[in-house]
């Protein structure tokens, strides 16, 4: 989209300014007054951010050090590093959790490749995802078992977006596919769901799965409270997805519906073999900033006491030897961390978005 | 007919289809519930809504009616209600006026200013709210000095670690009747500029717009302050040796929830508004400025009127979506309606009444927000040509 709007920004502006350059910067006196004022603002806040993050930073030493400092604290972002990261797994098996980390982003490069999408990428993920699994919990291959009340951090915040939304995402299709059937009772029920999920905060839903689902449960049942919270995950996104999904299904001409049903396909075929791989087509760009959205949203499992990243950024401020010496700079890492995930994947969906646009032409 | 043959006709199969959808619901529905009642009876827990008369007991920091703990759990929900609302619509006047201006200068044609505009933006949508709401929280509670060293932002604003202390208004008498006059001013205000514009379509004459409209809006209450006795006093806040005494004291919590609900939303409304003015025709900006207006008039006479069809049904998502996010209020400590519904959940043990009550009251409150965005999309949008 940006270079859509610079574009548009380049037209509006061609009749006062024919040429570029500088002109742009020092068209005419406002324009002038403005680029000074934002040289300024720009000048400060780098000044600022400069004198806080290397000038009066403290880069080796003890909390005391901090203490008197008036800059950023380098040496507790080194000392809390492992625990922001990785929560209380234990300690001396984090590289386990760091290596799925790894391997899950590997994946997740290689998978934005559009000339690799199909069966084998698709297999890939099938066999990756009980590998990565089977790495964190352990029990086997002679790994140490580590229960999931362990499991923290970075790797369980993009757990919870991407279990989420692959799960979510046939829910979502299904549901799509029942809020735009003809048969009355199954479009209600779909509708209700819909609405209903769509209507209130993500956080109600996850206080459901934390408190009122242990309670429906028969007794002596009880559920994992982190599969309780990703169970919420899926309901919530399979929500946005079926209306996601909705609006592909609704661009599709009606011919395409016709003609399968002319040959001879039923319900199912022609909806799974025609229409869901042509609608799914036109809206990957917006499910991509679906997952964007909700990898920000999961960090709500901190309310209902996950220690997902957030929460480990924000528990590690607790530690009796920083306490009240480092406040910001945890929360700075952790804004850093997720700007640069959210930004990338910001980047591929507009890549993506450009791609199918000049496809469709 | 034997009931294979029945299965082949179609009404028949989409009959029973939707017959086992619907038992299969009820049937997960009915073992859900019979769980749940079991395990309640079990643990010796009430149902019903009969909690909501008994006495709340607990105090709640932030109450914009007047609330005891010796008050009703019906009247604790109340207070929290309240809060979410105050909240929530503050955030959606400011990010607003905020978001419509940057996301205006977004589209500056000079390239230091836009490009500071998308910075602002994407270091926004980037980074999630709750962690915002953390940062902004930390910033003040750790970073501000103590109260006796209070920062003076503008004369009678100060800020200080307990949050933000402004300038308010008492009133002794006459706060309803004074209310009421600037009411009537801004009706008798907005009346006029409709007859003006009706009369410069019939006639093509312009009547005096603003100069009446002024003399509306204060006549009122000049009107009320001499026939009516009105008393107030502005309540300065004033910084005496250890504290601050007089004026109007916002917590922190609040400062910061305000603060992170405004900017994140005012980045949705930023991109939304830009992407609106995007839509709309170079040529009408062309014709337009051939027409002699300047740049700030073909922007406010003739861009953003058609902008406005493109902007409003998203707007009202971004609007939608701040009421369920002030739900975030937990995380720091503000008393808003989920907050305070945790607080009865641990003190009474009943979880399902608490949760659906409140659900349901953010259900309204999206159905609402809707609603009044959708007559207002309705005035703003294309009129047709009536056949």
């Amino acid at each position: 989209m940006s270079e859509q709007s610079t574009m548009v920004s380049n037209e509006l502006a061609s009749p006062d300014r024919p040429g570029g350059g500088l002109r742009g910067y020092f068209g005419t006196v406002g324009n002038s007054a403005v680029t000074l004022v934002c040289l300024a603002v720009f000048l400060l806040v780098a000044k600022a951010a400069i004198s806080w993050l290397l000038v009066n930073a403290v880069f080796t030493g003890t909390p005391e050090d901090c203490k008197v400092a008036s800059g950023a604290c380098w040496p507790y972002l080194a000392d809390k590093l492992r625990y922001m990261l990785f929560g209380i797994y234990p300690f001396d098996e984090q590289w386990r959790p760091l290596t799925a980390t790894l391997l899950f982003i590997a994946a997740m490069a290689v998978s934005g490749i559009p000339r690799l999408w199909g069966r084998p990428l698709i297999a890939g993920w099938i066999v990756l995802l009980p590998l990565l699994f089977l790495l964190m919990a352990g029990g086997v291959f002679g790994l140490t078992s580590v229960p999931t009340s362990q499991w923290g951090g970075l790797p369980l915040s993009f757990m919870l977006t991407f279990v989420g939304l692959v799960l979510a995402l046939p829910l979502g299709i299904l549901l799509a596919l029942a809020r735009l059937s003809n048969l009355p009772a199954i479009r209600i029920l779909a509708i209700t769901f819909i609405e209903l999920v769509r209507g209130v905060p993500l956080i109600s839903i996850l206080f459901m799965a934390s408190v009122m689902l242990p309670l429906f449960m028969p007794e002596g049942v009880t559920i994992d409270k982190l599969l309780r919270a990703q169970v919420a995950i899926i309901l919530f996104a399979a929500a946005y997805i079926a209306e996601i999904v909705r609006a592909g299904l609704q661009a599709l001409p009606r011919g395409q519906t016709e003609a399968a049903q002319a040959l001879g396909l039923h319900y199912w075929q022609y909806t799974f073999l025609v229409i869901i791989p042509q609608a799914l087509k036109t809206v990957i760009p917006p499910l991509v900033s679906l997952f964007i959205g909700f990898f920000q949203d999961t960090t709500l499992v901190t309310i209902v006491g996950l220690l997902d990243f957030l929460n480990t950024v924000r528990t590690a401020l607790r530690d009796p030897n920083w306490q009240g010496i480092a406040v910001l700079e945890g929360y700075l890492f952790a804004a850093v961390v997720y700007f640069v995930f959210s930004a990338m994947m910001g980047a591929y969906s507009r890549f993506l978005e450009k791609r199918f646009r000049v496809g469709h032409d | 007919m034997s009931p294979i043959v029945l299965l082949r006709n179609r009404r028949v199969r989409e009959l029973a289809y939707q017959v086992i959808c619907v038992a299969a619901v009820v049937a997960i529905g009915w073992y859900l519930l019979s769980n749940a009642l079991a395990n309640l009876a079990k643990q010796d827990i009430a149902t019903g809504f009969g909690y909501l008369g008994r006495e709340a007991g607990f105090v709640i920091s932030e109450t914009p009616i007047a609330y005891e703990p010796s008050d009703s759990y019906a009247r604790a929900l109340l207070v929290g209600l309240l809060n979410t609302v105050k909240v929530a619509l503050l955030a959606i006047v400011f990010s607003t006026v905020i978001g419509t201006l940057v996301g205006i200068t977004r589209l500056s044609t000079n390239p230091l200013l836009s490009r500071l505009m998308l910075f602002y933006v994407e270091a926004l949508r980037n980074v999630p709210l709750l962690l915002y709401l953390f940062l902004w929280y930390s910033v003040i509670i750790f970073t501000l000095p103590p109260v006796r060293q209070a920062i003076t932002l503008l004369p009678g604003v100060y800020v200080s670690n307990s949050g933000l202390v402004v300038p308010a208004i008492i009133w002794n008498s006459g706060f309803w009747v004074a209310a009421a006059a600037v009411v009537v001013g801004i009706a008798a205000a907005f009346v006029w500029f409709r007859v003006v514009r009706r009369r410069r379509i019939a006639t093509g004459r312009a009547l005096p717009g603003w100069p009446v409209a002024i003399v509306l809006l204060v006549f009122p209450v000049i009107a009320a302050a001499l026939l009516f006795d009105i008393s107030g006093e502005v309540d300065w806040p004033v910084l005496g040796k250890f504290r601050l005494t007089g004026g109007a004291h916002l917590k922190p919590e609040f400062v910061a929830l305000l603060v992170g609900l405004t900017l994140s939303a005012s980045a949705s409304v930023a991109e939304i508004v830009r992407s609106g003015i995007l839509a709309i025709r170079k040529g009408q900006r062309e014709a337009a400025k051939s027409l002699g207006l300047s740049d700030g008039q073909a922007m406010r006479l003739v861009i953003l009127p058609q902008a406005l069809r493109v902007i409003v049904p998203p707007l009202t998502n971004v609007y939608v979506t701040t009421f369920k996010n002030s739900s975030l209020a937990i995380a720091i400590g503000y008393p808003d309606l989920v907050m305070v519904s945790n607080t009865i959940m641990n003190q009474t043990g009943q979880a399902i009444e608490p949760i659906a009550l409140f659900m349901l009251t953010y259900l309204v409150l999206s159905l609402v927000t809707s609603a009044v965005m959708n007559w207002y999309n309705g005035h703003v949008a294309l009129k047709e040509r009536q056949s």
